[in-house]
């Protein structure tokens, strides 16, 4: 008895060291960033010779990462709400309408997330050239819509399909027409998953630096992109708080986003 | 419209209504006609067409075929917020998001009513169904006999023209159904709203109906008042869905003094009242109640052996053999409950016995 309960003992701190360890190796490359983004050496890496913020001052004073920080936002938020609408309606046509080839359009809103995104952008830059239509940022907004709009599709589709439709008939049968029920019943009762989705878009968008390179205009950079060419020429301590400052607005939208969404979806209830 | 005038029109007129998906018809032409104020109930198993001829008359399924008036008015092509009609579901289908007071204005919302008035009919209807002074609640915070109080208030402070009840107090307890039961009826008498209730429950179609609708595989089996289809089933359907009864295969042997005399198939004689379509010779049913076939010491009873009996309190539960045949007895304890394997003797009036041809129809 005794032996056993000792032998589970030794197990489960194996199973935490080793828990603790995935963690550090998942985790740790993150830490050296954010840590090396506050080091006064002229020299990205290891030793620290003291604390300082002189890279993020650097940062605010270069114009090339301020512009592509810019431009990112830009695209990202665009992205954000016109994809966001568009999967709200997408998701809204599969799940309350019944019309034929249905399956078949979901399975194709679907794809792109199963499609490889150097594919997808070689493919949509040469569908652009076959137009004869220019490199514009349009275009990588376009292709950012194409690439995050199946996830759009799917969360609102999962918290649709949870929405009682009893709620929207009952809207119907106390005299509110189609439109008004959705914007009082339907979508209110849908607010999580689009605010869900908003965020989702705009961190899918922000991220992307495979594709975006195929679609972006020439001269124009966003932020992955930026930090890929200043790594061609040297590893400097600005990338350091540049990074940083994504894994900030990375991290940090979804959590507040995520707290938003409960929140809503508690006072919805 | 030349037809008759708004007052003598019914509240509600199904003509030929039909509703089929592909191959499956879920309602076969069904007419109906009620009157204003009645409380008629469409009563049947799942899959009757009962809940499908409700959604019908909401606007929520189009019908394939057939006309649907209410008060007077054609609104089988009217979508369905332009049909003024009251609804209230199963699962109470309060919008969670808002409050009790919001619920219930929302209908006069879309009727543009002043607001002060909506004020004043969202507390009326508040009072009418006994819960004042809720309307800054969220339905969340309100148990399940108070949202549907709730959702009963929201449907009728329109003033619709046809109140419609689909399953209502099906998601209740057992006490709260029987307490609601009696108060939805009161509120509808009060109100004198024309109600379609839809319920699988005989008890409460019985309980609650001016008239009820009992409905199988899509079609009316009979239409009537709750006495008319307890105790003068028109169909085989009607008779073994309401209530317990026996139904017994057979055949007239001879008729004598109003009294049919039927060998039961596989068993003993037995004596019903003859209605005057009753010909000797002819195949027939016997129905009979489980509560009117009584048992007892008798000796000149019909001799029986009590196969399983249950006892129930007031009344026993009892299966009796009697010359081959197996009959369903519920009877009230008067001298003692009786055993398996005892010997008794089974006691039938005639006038309790009636009688369906062939097909299932009920002779008259």
């Amino acid at each position: 008895m005794n032996a056993v309960a000792e032998s589970r003992g030794l197990g489960w701190r194996l199973v935490q060291v080793f828990t603790v360890l995935v963690y550090v190796f998942m985790f740790a490359p993150i830490m050296v960033v954010v840590i090396l983004s506050f080091n006064d050496s002229q020299f990205g890496g290891f030793p620290m010779t003291g604390i300082s913020f002189r890279w993020y001052a650097k940062l605010m004073e270069n114009d090339a990462v301020l512009r592509a920080f810019q431009t990112s936002i830009i695209v990202a938020l665009i992205t954000a709400v016109i994809c966001s609408a568009l999967g709200v309606l997408g998701a809204l046509a599969l799940v309350r309408y019944e019309f034929p080839g249905k399956e078949w359009i979901n399975t194709i809103l679907i794809a792109p997330a199963l499609v490889p995104e150097t594919v997808l952008g070689v493919g949509l830059l040469l569908l652009m050239r076959w137009a004869e239509q220019p490199r514009t940022l349009w275009l990588l907004v376009l292709g950012h819509i194409m690439l995050a709009l199946p996830y759009v599709v799917l969360v609102v589709q999962a918290r649709l399909i949870g929405i009682k439709r009893v709620y929207e008939e009952a809207a119907l049968s106390l005299g509110a027409n189609r439109i008004q029920t959705f914007r009082e019943i339907t979508l209110p009762l849908l607010m999580p998953a689009v605010v869900a989705s908003l965020l989702l878009v705009f961190t899918i968008s922000f991220d992307n630096i495979t594709a975006s390179m195929f679609w972006r205009p020439s001269g124009v950079e966003t932020m992955p992109t930026q930090i890929l060419s200043m790594l061609k020429v040297s590893i400097s301590p600005e990338i350091n708080a540049l990074g940083t400052l994504m894994i900030i607005v990375t991290v940090g939208l979804p959590l507040i986003g995520g707290g938003l969404a409960r929140y809503l979806a508690r006072s919805g209830r | 419209m030349t037809g008759p005038s708004m007052t003598t029109a019914p509240a509600v007129e199904l003509r030929n209504v039909t509703l089929a998906y592909h191959t499956f018809v879920a309602v076969k032409d069904v007419s109906l006609s009620i009157r204003k104020g009645e409380f008629v109930t469409l009563l049947g198993p799942s899959g009757c067409g009962k809940t499908t001829i409700l959604r019908s008359i909401a606007g929520l399924v189009q019908p394939t075929g057939g006309e649907i008036s209410v008060a007077g008015r054609r609104i089988d092509n009217v979508p369905i917020h332009k049909r003024n009609i009251g609804l209230v579901f199963q699962n109470y289908a309060l919008f969670p998001h808002k409050s009790i007071f919001d619920n219930i204005a929302f209908g006069l919302k879309y009727r543009k009513v002043e607001k002060a008035e909506i004020a004043r009919k969202v507390k009326r209807a508040l009072d009418m169904v006994r819960l004042p002074g809720v309307e800054k609640k969220l339905p969340s915070e309100m148990s399940g006999g108070q949202q549907q109080r709730i959702a009963l208030a929201r449907a009728i402070v329109i003033e619709p023209d046809v109140l419609l009840l689909d399953e209502p107090l099906s998601a209740l307890d057992a006490n709260l159904r029987e307490e609601m039961r009696t108060e939805l009826k009161i509120i509808q008498r009060e109100v004198g709203i024309t109600t379609i209730f839809v319920t699988h429950d005989q008890e409460e179609a019985l309980a609650m109906s001016d008239r009820i609708v009992v409905m199988n595989k899509g079609e009316i089996e009979q239409l009537g008042t709750p006495e008319d289809v307890y105790r003068r089933p028109e169909t085989r359907f009607v008779a073994s869905f309401l209530g317990q009864s026996n139904l017994l295969p057979g055949r007239i042997t001879a008729i004598a003094d109003g009294q049919a005399r039927v060998q039961l198939d596989g068993g003993p004689e037995i004596i019903a009242a003859a209605p005057a379509s009753a010909r000797a010779g002819a195949a027939v049913t016997v129905v009979v109640r489980a509560q009117k076939v009584t048992i007892g010491a008798g000796s000149k009873a019909m001799p029986g052996k009590v196969i399983s009996a249950s006892y129930l309190g007031g009344t026993a539960a009892y299966f009796v053999e009697s010359g081959g045949i197996r009959l369903q007895s519920n009877a009230t304890i008067d001298e003692r409950v009786w055993r398996e394997g005892e010997a008794v003797g089974i006691t039938i009036n005639p006038a309790d016995c009636l009688l369906l041809d062939e097909k299932g129809d009920r002779l008259v």
